[in-house]
């Protein structure tokens, strides 16, 4: 139990200011409710559902081996035109994106991102009753009482969106974060990209009136075939050096008019590097570490999709202390951990930033998503790293995702950043938006992308 | 094929003599098993997407979409076209079980006329027109209904069409002694003694107009009686139709003309939910069923020869019993194997019953070889909660070495532990009855429903409704009540920290939710 005592450390140093106290003791309250929910969410876990046997199943060992089929029957786009015809139509959107899933067998298995939905009924809620534990069947020798088996006991998130799933295992992105990449590309681009370290792009083409064509083409390059009626002429005879002549005597052949023809070029791309940072304390629990994720997600597919190789991404978690995490994946998927301090995933970028010298070859974009929280509750350390970082970046881009106790009031992030004036003096360079985490929507979500990267 | 059919036969099976096989590929997979391999059944777009299950959160889905067997006129079954020959057979003789099961127990009744299969394809094409007439409005209309097509009244439908011809109803003389009597007129013990007497000397004196008498004598005693039992027979004959079946009559909505297609989809989407229900309530008896005799029967079959042992390793899997889980195959064929026993001794009988000898029990057998006609008996007659209910006992649970396993968390060394908690028929049976199949009891409220507003009743046992689902469906039903509409349910809370924090204790509060204008507001009742 490092993390409680890392708390009680911060909270033995004196000189806090009451609010500060109170963050903190959330915070502590939060994790110590951990193990409850452990147990909670092992309960919810327990699987003694006769129903999930089938004849195709266990005679036959037989089921669709495509763990694509789910949306094999009607494209994305359809379904979300659908989605979207719902709410013109004054009711709720129904599917979901982004979701990840797990399948496969053994430790390898995949994640994809598929289009999903309910369908709400009145069901019984078996999470909450009156009766302790789950019971399943059983048999075979042993007394009453006996363990007669064990299993890690880790807190997971359980099914639907975002962070929490599939621990422990190798993962790889299916073609679908490109089609969801494709489907939110169309509104967004990313803002001052500066034209750093070209390289020759291998996906992206410009379509350009470069080439030069005899006889035929788009737009008539008139220098050219002045020239070429000239040669022409020469050679007929109808020029020559010592005599003056007359241009409308000059004979023009059809194959003398050259015309400029589009033609497919390879393009040179801005270089950018983005930064994912996540708060994934013990206060993110829940709702705000889901839309955080999902967010994060959102940008990391469209990135994937649009700007493919020339788009580097970094990424990194932050408690009280910062580490960057090698891929997408543990980004998504690692747990909550301790208390708040967001100045240390600041540094951290900075430290990168410097050692590598990334701010001569790339366009530098920091996303940060976190509920507000920060221990440091006047940003005395978070401000430095700030004003260092906006010197070189492109883009800085805060998303708070409120926790329900900071419902309609300011956090301390928002404050702190409100104090310093950085907003409006940098707006070019830093946008911050925030909404509550417990009623997110994918538009919201999507909207909000929009405010950070407009 | 036909040859299994004969060998089924003469073991007692009886089906129809016209099935259909099928070899399905994965790629006919990926297409037939979000529709329950229902190939004609309707299409809607929910079946394209991924349906979060919440799996172990909430048994949301009990249909399972991989079933083998189609319970249509003929029977559909379907084969992996990897299957080796030996393999099909055996399948095919599960099959037959399965189809047995459907042409034989009294739950399928509904369907012994049904060719479901062309049935549902001409509500296919019906809604394929309405589709392309309506476009996604009709699509609407499927997922509104479909919110509420777990909540049909399949047990009322069954009691409602297979009521014994000879069981007359005598509903105005129940309704004076059971409702008027207790519930309107609070009258003690004492006082319904006295009235059941005064009849039954009526009945005594005169058998053909004893009642008539009776019933006079009440209307003397009681003016109000009669006035007061047309009101509610009235509301009786309402509130025995399911929510589907009431909107559908009695919605202003619907009711308008330009509206009246609509019927036509809610009418769908319920006979294909009672189609299913039957199924999900006899997975256990069935599959157990269908394995006692895929197993009896290929054993004997002599194309068997030269697979005994990749059979007794398939069949293995299917029916073993797991040292941790719930196996319908394995209890259901147990249980069936078990009842076969008791009977073939004579044990089902009040006599054995009472022997508390443990040698004794052991030893009784009045060798009546009943077994046969009793399982057959079982297989027309039950359900999975009565076959579970009545067959469990501390025999079947000895026998089998079955146990309840529970679960707790160990904070020291932060696993959890699977126990075992107790070797009790009884626990064993409150364990399995409670993972069964069971949709909420919501009813509408007749005296508190009016055009204005639809009221529904959740029938609270122990369990709360899912609450994040509760405005979505209530948003739906309001669309096709075209009005107000207000469901009464019970919330459980836990209460707030006791001292003692190994106890959780929770209150129940009974909440209104009201929907309005698609608003959904709640308050406490």
């Amino acid at each position: 139990m490092s993390l409680i005592n890392n708390i009680l450390k911060m909270l033995s140093k004196n000189n806090f200011s009451s609010e500060k106290r109170e963050i903190i003791k959330r915070e502590f309250e939060i994790i110590k409710t951990l193990d409850e929910q452990i147990n909670d969410n092992f309960e919810k876990q327990f699987n003694n559902n006769i129903y999930q046997y089938a004849d195709l199943l266990a005679l036959q060992n037989f089921f669709p081996k495509d763990e694509n089929s789910y949306s094999g029957l009607q494209t994305l786009d359809e379904l979300l035109e659908r989605d979207s015809k719902r709410e013109k139509d004054g009711f709720m959107r129904r599917i979901r994106l982004g979701k990840y899933i797990k399948e496969g067998n053994g430790n390898k298995s995949k994640v994809v991102v598929v289009p999903s939905t309910t369908e709400p009924k009145f069901y019984h809620d078996d999470s909450i009753s009156e009766e302790d534990e789950d019971t399943t069947g059983g048999s075979g020798e042993g007394e009453e009482g006996e363990v007669i088996g064990q299993q890690q006991a880790e807190p997971e998130e359980g099914e639907g969106q975002g962070a929490g799933q599939g621990q422990g295992a190798e993962h790889d992105i299916g073609s679908e974060a490109f089609d969801l990449g494709k489907i939110i590309s169309e509104k967004f681009q990313l803002p001052n990209l500066k034209d750093k370290g070209k390289k020759k792009s291998f996906t992206k083409y410009t379509y350009d009136l470069t080439d030069k064509n005899r006889g035929f083409g788009q737009v008539l390059d008139k220098k050219s075939t002045l020239k070429k009626v000239i040669q022409t002429n020469i050679l007929l005879g109808r020029i020559s050096q010592a005599k003056e002549f007359n241009p409308e005597e000059l004979i023009v052949s059809p194959k003398d008019e050259i015309y400029r023809i589009l033609s497919k070029e390879k393009a040179f791309e801005a270089q950018a590097v983005v930064f994912f940072l996540r708060d994934y304390s013990g206060s993110m629990q829940g709702k705000p570490t889901e839309a955080i994720s999902t967010q994060h997600l959102l940008i990391y597919s469209w990135l994937m999709f649009q700007y493919k190789n020339n788009v580097e991404t970094r990424f990194i978690l932050h408690d009280t202390d910062a580490k960057e995490v090698p891929d997408f994946h543990t980004y998504f998927t690692l747990q909550i951990a301790g208390g708040t301090e967001v100045a240390p995933a600041f540094k951290l970028v900075n430290e990168i930033v410097e050692k590598e010298n990334l701010e001569v070859d790339y366009n530098i974009y920091v996303f940060y998503g976190t509920d507000g929280d920060d221990w440091d509750n006047e940003g005395e350390k978070l401000i430095p790293e700030l004003e260092k970082m906006l010197k070189y970046v492109s883009r800085i881009g805060i998303t708070i995702s409120k926790n329900s106790w900071s419902k309609g009031k300011t956090t301390v992030v928002e404050k702190y950043l409100e104090k310093t004036g950085l907003l409006e003096s940098k707006a070019d360079l830093i946008r911050i938006d925030s909404f509550d985490a417990d009623s997110h929507t994918e538009e919201q979500l999507i909207e909000s992308i929009k405010k950070l990267i407009s | 094929m036909e040859e299994c059919k004969i060998r089924a036969r003469d073991q007692g099976l009886r089906f129809d003599d016209e099935t259909l096989e099928y070899i399905v590929t994965n790629r006919n997979m990926i297409e037939l098993s979000p529709k329950g391999m229902i190939p004609t059944l309707y299409d809607y777009w929910v079946n394209d997407v991924e349906v979060l299950k919440g799996q172990g959160k909430y048994k949301l889905y009990p249909n399972n979409p991989y079933e083998t067997v189609i319970n249509s006129r003929p029977a559909i079954s379907f084969y992996n076209d990897n299957n080796p020959d030996w393999l099909n057979i055996m399948i095919f003789y599960h099959v037959l079980g399965h189809i047995d099961f459907f042409q034989n127990n009294f739950l399928f009744k509904q369907t012994w006329n049904d060719d479901f299969v062309g049935q549902a394809l001409a509500d296919k094409r019906l809604i394929e027109n309405l589709r392309s007439e309506h476009g996604r409005w009709l699509d609407y209309i499927i997922e509104f209904s479909r919110a509420i097509n777990n909540l049909v009244g399949y047990f009322g439908d069954l009691l409602r069409n297979n009521l014994p011809e000879k069981f007359e109803k005598r509903d105005k003389i129940n309704f004076y002694f059971e409702n008027f009597l207790q519930d309107e007129l609070k009258k003690d013990n004492l006082f319904i003694f006295n009235e059941i007497n005064i009849f039954n000397n009526y009945l005594k004196n005169d058998e053909i107009l004893g009642e008539t008498l009776f019933l006079s004598d009440v209307k003397n005693k009681f003016p109000e009686f009669n006035l007061f039992y047309e009101k509610n027979k009235n509301v009786e004959e309402k509130s025995s139709a399911d929510i589907l079946e009431f909107i559908r009559d009695n919605s202003p909505f619907l009711n308008k003309d330009k509206n009246n297609w609509m019927k036509s989809v809610l009418n769908i989407i319920r006979n294909t939910s009672l189609y299913f229900a039957p199924q999900i309530r006899t997975k256990t008896i069935n599959e157990g069923w269908a394995s006692y005799w895929h197993d009896n029967l290929f054993r004997k079959d002599e194309r068997i020869k030269g697979h005994e042992v990749a059979y007794a390793k398939i069949n293995s899997q299917v029916t073993s019993i797991s040292r941790i889980g719930l196996n319908p195959y394995a209890i259901g064929l147990r249980l069936f194997e078990y009842i076969g026993n008791l009977a073939d001794k004579g044990k089902m009988n009040f006599d054995f019953q009472k022997i508390n000898n443990i040698e004794q029990r052991d030893l009784y057998d009045k060798n009546t070889s009943t077994g046969k006609d009793t399982i057959f008996n079982v297989r027309r007659n039950f359900s999975d909660f009565t076959f579970l209910n009545t067959f469990i006992d501390q025999d079947f649970v000895d026998e089998y070495n079955l146990f309840v396993v529970g679960k707790r968390v160990n904070p020291q060394k932060r696993i959890y532990e699977y126990y075992i908690k107790s070797r009790k028929a009884e626990d064993y049976k409150d364990m399995i009855i409670n993972s069964l199949y069971h949709p909420p009891i919501i009813n509408v409220d007749i005296e508190k429903t009016k055009e204005g507003n639809l009221y529904l009743t959740h029938k609270f046992e122990y369990k709360q409704l899912i609450k994040e689902f509760i405005a979505d469906t209530l948003i739906g039903i309001e669309y096709l009540w075209g009005n107000q509409v207000q469901l009464e349910t019970t919330e459980i809370y836990r209460k707030t920290k006791s001292a003692d924090k190994e106890t959780k204790e929770y209150e129940y509060r009974k909440v209104l939710y009201t929907v309005k204008d698609k608003k959904v507001s709640k308050q406490n009742l």
